[in-house]
């Protein structure tokens, strides 16, 4: 019978991932089976610790909230899903309880897919299996559900900041040892010992393989008596083998080795046991590869002995982000990975440069990433700001001091922008005489800027206020630290510029609710997504920081994430901005990668309309916080 | 026909309609989210109930808030009389390449669909009327089911200072007010949906005013 329901669902849901690899039949199937649900704004449809459902959801209309609580009862927003995206997949992948709670965040619709349905449909589908673990791992993960363990995906999820899965091809043993049906015992673990290998492959004519022999085969058929030594390899070989093509992945073969219990797969030619053995993928082998991820790119770094090493690992952490970008890690991890790799890179060089010098530094210093690196937002390479404070010396020895840092900073600025960090058009950077600085110099520079607000002091102070130490003396930048939080003590028209500073952008929605785009340039009519959506929120996240007196914390979300633990009742409105933060950086990303280059202009029609529903949900918060500014600082009459 | 005539003839009913009847029997109120609500739409000629015919039945069922795709209704019914004027509406023309089904049968499957639960309409009268001509036509009884008209209802859930006796209150100014997505209007299937997600979501208004009780809802 026909079923208009069913194919207006099907209308929608085969425009989104991962229904749109699957074939219409098939769909179709599936459509004829969705409830469409309703939820009001503030209704829950499965809770943190609720049993699994026989559905998993798409919504549809609206937008869902998906919540980890944590045990003192605290509230995080894991992500927001709007028209087509999906959720609640956990009982997909595993059946046990909810681990987090999916709320309405306006008036919703949502299509429940049935589970038995789809995957009846799906399971040879390979395209819309890493779909799933992939959305399964980006809707979940989290600092807390990482801490778990023993569970089937844990190996899909990021369980340290440093250790998230990739994609890529395994890198398997090629010539592996074999020894033939008709060979002893015996001489097969010879020829083990002989190799120090710890399982041989045992082929017919035809080197297909046909058995396995491990360590453990020996320990518990041989060494217990069970076999005489002198027996045939094949009353003691595991056959048949499991085998496959030599185009694995790590994923993959990481799953056909859980799913067979089994430490070894045989890579052949066709990826049958019917033909040639080409290799062997061991269990060590995997690990090998997955070592071949962040933590193993910082361990370069810290080892550089050369600026083109660490060019050569700045590139490779470049590649990973891209390819975890594609996979949907959560960016805020991301973030932290790049802000780890880019803060080794810098000190690594400037170590490298000291090496070069032709003596020891005179006297205590401290090398200062400013601006994005600073905040540690650095996600592609950038501009290099930097800076050098360093311990007061008396008048005599100030000259040369300053001579020898100089030099210094000339030394790692030229460095780093070999290693692909381009020299600031600006200037701000440590080999500037004026950026160079005593501690008491820097103060003096600090308390000017608080003191004596004017255009340019603001300018400046929107970079250098985002200090972070990256090599060196951390008690200097923290005795300046605490030096300008005296000084701001002291005055809050500071602050009132900072306010309008931040305000200045104007809001990135027009009056009828547009995109507000250029006017004119080269850039016309092109949404600017980095001065009307993260500008405001960055600016405003120091400008709270600052009048909080917060020290420390420095990348945006983190601060907003601090704010909502200061003020909660401002908690939502904080933890809306962090979320915003957080939305509008992924978007810059991958539009930056999509179009080669920074992200910064987006052309409004090419997006989807779920695109700009969602961008204009993140405008909701900006919007808010530059109220809570005119508000706070009162600026509304303040021009 | 004398009321004679009705008692004579109860015995040659056929026997969904004596199905259909036996659900009122003893029926009693459960709890509003637990109650099963049909929400249906009829596409007709035009708007004589008397001359006119109806094209296609849609309706869904829901209990609570969830709506089952696999558990709806949609029929289309043979024409005797076609007018070519109404397909511009409902876009469905008298040789359209889905299974057509009698008036007969069309009862039939519609009221073993809504049994004895609660009907729900946009601008109720109208496609009550239809059904209960058509039922006529074939010499039953008209419709026992209550009723609730989704015009109505929104009407009565605004303030009265809000209400507006000159405004239509139509399904399309319903879907805007309350932000339905408008997909295949005009089509009974379609109009059914977007009636039951109106239905729903006034009755998530109404929760909220802590209007939700049958009283409210069936204005008794």
């Amino acid at each position: 019978m026909k079923n208009s329901i069913a194919e207006r669902v099907n209308d929608f849901i085969k425009n989104y991932p991962p229904f749109n690899s699957i074939k219409p039949d098939n769909l179709l199937k599936i459509s004829g089976q969705v409830s469409i649900i309703y939820l009001d704004k503030g209704d829950s449809l499965f809770k943190k610790g609720d049993s699994f459902h026989d559905h998993f959801y798409m919504t549809r209309n609206g937008a869902i909230t998906l919540f980890h609580t944590s045990n003192n009862n605290t509230q995080e927003i894991i992500n927001i899903s709007d028209g087509g995206d999906v959720f609640g997949l956990r009982p997909l992948i595993a059946k046990e309880n909810y681990k987090l709670t999916a709320t309405a965040n306006e008036e919703s619709i949502v299509y429940a897919i049935p589970i038995d349905v789809f995957q009846s449909v799906t399971q040879d589908n390979a395209q819309v299996q890493k779909f799933l673990i992939t959305a399964f791992a980006t809707n979940t993960y989290d600092p807390y559900t990482a801490e778990e363990t023993g569970k089937i995906f844990v190996d899909y999820l990021p369980n340290t900041s440093q250790d998230i899965v990739n994609f890529q091809t395994a890198n398997f043993s090629k010539n592996p040892i074999t020894c033939s049906l008709n060979s002893s015992l015996k001489d097969a673990a010879i020829s083990m010992s002989k190799h120090r290998i710890g399982c041989i492959i045992v082929v017919n004519e035809e080197n297909h393989p046909v058995g396995i022999i491990t360590n453990s085969d020996i320990k518990n058929k041989i060494a217990t008596g069970r076999f005489p030594i002198e027996t045939q390899v094949t009353n003691i070989m595991n056959s048949p083998v499991i085998t496959s093509k030599k185009d694995i992945t790590v994923a993959d073969g990481q799953l056909q080795m859980i799913k067979h219990s089994i430490g070894h797969l045989c890579i052949t030619k066709d990826g049958t046991v019917n033909s040639k053995l080409i290799g062997v993928l061991t269990h060590h082998d995997v690990l090998v590869t997955l070592g071949n991820n962040p933590s193993v790119i910082l361990k370069e770094i810290k080892r550089a002995k050369r600026t083109k090493t660490l060019r050569a690992a700045r590139l490779k952490a470049e590649t990973l982000i891209k390819s975890y970008l594609e996979q949907n890690i959560p960016l805020s991890h991301i973030i932290k990975l790049m802000a780890q790799i880019n803060d080794a890179v810098s000190h690594r060089a400037v170590h490298i440069a000291l090496k070069k010098m032709p003596s020891k530094p005179p006297v205590k210093f401290a090398w200062m990433a400013l601006g994005s690196q600073g905040r540690k937002e650095q996600l592609l390479f950038t501009d290099q700001d930097n800076a050098i404070i360093f311990e007061d010396v008396p008048e005599d020895q100030y000259e040369e001091t300053k001579n020898y840092f100089l030099d210094l900073a000339k030394l790692v600025n030229k460095s780093l922008n070999k290693i692909g960090f381009e020299y600031c058009e600006a200037d701000m950077m440590a080999r500037n005489p004026e950026w160079c600085k005593s501690l008491t110099e820097w103060k003096n520079q600090f308390d000017n800027w608080i003191l004596n607000p004017d255009e340019k002091a603001i300018l400046l102070s929107s970079i250098f206020f985002d200090f972070s130490t990256v090599y060196g003396d951390e008690t200097l930048t923290s005795r300046l630290s605490d030096s300008i939080y005296a000084t701001l003590n002291k005055t809050q028209l500071f602050f009132k510029f900072l306010g309008r500073d931040a305000l200045k952008n104007p809001s990135p929605l027009g009056f009828f609710k547009q995109f507000l785009v250029e006017k004119n340039g080269d850039q016309k009519d092109l949404f600017n997504i980095k001065s009307r959506a993260l500008m405001p929120l960055i600016d405003a996240a120091r400008l709270l920081t600052l009048s909080n007196k917060i020290k420390g914390v420095n990348s945006t979300y983190e601060r907003y994430e601090k704010l909502a633990e200061l003020e909660p009742n401002n908690k939502e409105l904080y933890e809306s901005c962090s979320y915003a933060f957080k939305a509008l950086s992924k978007f810059k990303t991958k539009q930056g990668l999509l179009h080669n280059n920074s992200g910064k202009f987006i052309e409004i029609g090419t997006l989807t309309k779920e695109e700009q529903l969602k961008l204009r949900r993140c405008f909701k918060p900006i919007n808010e916080i530059q109220e809570t500014l005119t508000l706070r600082f009162d600026l509304k009459n303040f021009v | 026909m004398g009321l004679f005539d009705i008692f004579k003839k109860k015995k040659n009913f056929p026997e969904f309609w004596v199905d259909y009847l036996s659900h009122f029997k003893n029926k009693k109120d459960a709890a509003v989210p637990e109650t099963r609500f049909i929400a249906f739409d009829t596409e007709t000629t035009g708007f004589d109930m008397q001359e006119d015919r109806i094209l296609s039945i849609g309706a869904v069922s829901f209990i609570g808030k969830k709506i089952d795709v696999n558990n709806t209704l949609e029929l289309y019914l043979k024409q005797d009389v076609f007018k070519p004027e109404t397909v511009e509406i409902h876009g469905l023309m008298r040789s359209d390449n889905v299974d057509k089904i009698s008036e007969q049968e069309a009862i039939r499957a519609f009221l073993e669909y809504i049994k004895g639960d609660i009907l729900i309409a946009h601008h109720a009268g109208f496609d009550k009327g239809m059904i209960n001509e058509m039922l006529h036509r074939h010499g039953l009884g008209k419709l026992k089911n209550r009723f609730i008209d989704t015009g109505v209802l929104y009407k009565r859930s605004l303030h009265v200072i809000y209400q507006n006796n000159t405004k239509p209150y139509s399904l399309d100014y319903l879907c805007k007010e309350l932000n339905v997505p408008m997909v295949d209007r005009h089509t009974a299937t379609g109009d059914a949906l977007i009636t039951a997600l109106v239905f729903l979501k006034i009755l998530g208004r109404l929760d909220k005013k802590k209007h939700l009780n049958w009283g409210y809802l069936l204005n008794r």
